[in-house]
């Protein structure tokens, strides 16, 4: 298996392995944002909170979150290996440079902007995902735990709206160079369908992220 | 015209290298920028100083050779041009320019603006030729190939190898040239004999000189005065990635 190694290591393969791993991702995004709707239900969060019963003890969702947690690790340590490669490659830099002339804030910032990212992730993670895993949490009325409390409470607080939406936007302006990117690292690169997949890359950058950022505001407003 | 050129000056590969500053009056602006530092190194012959060294060869556009990265910018602001096609009517009179090598590891300094591009040529060697028959000359157009496929190999081969792509990355990628060179012969029929080995040994090449990866920033693309399109990157991977899994060992 050495040819695989060796591809999955050089320089193309190493992009294969962060555009596949940020396709999945892209498309985890979806999945996340429909359930987290069911937030804005008005129904004191039963329906959120069965939800998110299903989501950790379903066996094949378990299986799938497994993937999910290798998958951002994979993203995250490749473009790190990446990141110190690239600083190789040019180790006395350019006095001047003017970026703006002939690159995308966001393509020539991916590495800063992933890293918001990854801080979000953490706050994120341990708010919510570690809480409903590990923490002590209320029962609501059908006996599921109530992480929509837990949720509501977050979300009343201003400052912590301010760090989630100041987030999304990073997450919009990663997404809006990694979509379109994802597909020109896989050899996707035709007269045809480039220029569709380059606007569909900029909707989902702004629809995902601006719909996320839209259940804290308006539960910090009806709290 | 009036100029304040900040120039790098090294001695050589190990010296550490700093800019220096020289004041140029007297510039027409019709001279190209090559003429420019053409001038000033007669000023500083004059005064018995080390004239600035820089590459250049036909200052016609097409042999690549003038490598300078000026204001922050390969070959200047100007789009689709090599260094000796820059004119100093594409400048403000009185304005400061700073001019860089190509930074780049795999591209050493030679001594001030002169950089070796000597990795470029190893990763032509490394699979950028075809095989070709023995025997007589073989009759022009023997071989059909459709106007649209012949159009997009010949924009490929226009890569005049000048090393912009690798200047203009912020990874110090050569993806746009090696993708150029994988491009230019994969397309065409007298290329398919080593088309999967040519991908797999050029990238290899590629990465042994120690050139970064590609963020698809499309800089390179933007800054080639040949205007080789980011879609050859694309075919490469194309070409890597499916000789990897489909060759043979």
């Amino acid at each position: 298996m050495s040819w695989l190694s060796d591809t999955l290591t050089s320089t193309i393969g190493r992009k294969l392995v962060m555009s596949l791993t940020g396709l999945f991702l892209i498309i985890f995004l979806v999945v996340h944002l429909a359930g987290n709707f069911q937030l804005l239900a008005d129904d004191g969060g039963l329906a959120f909170n069965a939800y998110a019963k299903f989501m950790t003890s379903n066996p094949i969702i378990k299986f799938t979150s497994y993937g999910l947690y290798a998958f951002i690790l994979i993203h995250i340590i490749m473009s790190i290996a990446l990141a110190v490669k690239n600083k190789n490659a040019r180790p006395v830099g350019y006095d001047k440079v003017k970026g703006s002339a002939n690159s995308s804030f966001s393509s020539r910032n991916m590495g800063i902007l992933g890293f918001i990212i990854f801080v979000f992730l953490v706050i994120h993670l341990r708010n919510f995902w570690y809480e409903m895993h590990w923490g002590s949490i209320p029962m609501d009325e059908a006996g599921n735990k109530d992480l929509y409390a837990v949720v509501n409470a977050a979300f009343a607080e201003w400052w912590y709206v301010a760090i989630y939406v100041a987030c999304m936007v990073g997450l919009a302006f990663h997404l809006s160079h990694g979509f379109s990117s994802a597909f020109q690292t896989l050899g996707v690169n035709h007269s045809k369908y480039t220029p569709f997949i380059k606007k569909l890359g900029i909707v989902y950058a702004i629809l995902i992220p601006a719909a996320f950022a839209s259940i804290p505001v308006i539960m910090f407003f009806n709290s | 015209m009036k100029f304040k050129l900040k120039i790098w000056r090294q001695k050589n590969n190990q010296d550490k290298g700093a800019f220096k500053t020289y004041e140029l009056d007297g510039v027409s602006s019709d001279m190209s920028f090559l003429e420019m530092i053409d001038v000033l190194n007669e000023q500083l012959i004059d005064k018995d100083e080390d004239p600035v060294h820089f590459d250049h060869d036909c200052r016609e556009g097409i042999c690549g050779m003038c490598s300078m990265y000026i204001n922050g910018e390969p070959h200047g602001p100007l789009r689709g041009v090599t260094t000796c096609q820059l004119h100093m009517r594409s400048f403000q009179d009185g304005e400061t320019i700073t001019i860089e090598p190509w930074r780049a590891k795999a591209f050493p300094i030679v001594k001030d603006l002169a950089v070796d591009r000597s990795a470029f040529d190893r990763v032509i060697q490394a699979g950028g030729y075809v095989s070709v028959n023995t025997g007589g000359t073989p009759d022009a157009n023997e071989i059909p190939i459709p106007k649209s496929v012949a159009d997009e190999a010949f924009n490929a081969a226009t890569c005049i190898g000048c090393g912009a792509c690798v200047a203009a990355c912020k990874n110090a990628s050569a993806m746009l040239f090696v993708s150029a060179k994988v491009s230019q012969l994969s397309m065409l029929p007298q290329g398919q004999v080593e088309r999967s080995e040519r991908a797999e040994k050029m990238v290899a090449q590629m990465d042994e000189e120690g050139f970064g990866a590609c963020t698809n920033t499309g800089a390179c693309s933007a800054e080639c005065p040949k205007g080789i399109d980011l879609s050859n990157i694309a075919r490469m991977n194309r070409e890597y990635l499916g000789a990897k899994v489909g060759s043979q060992s």
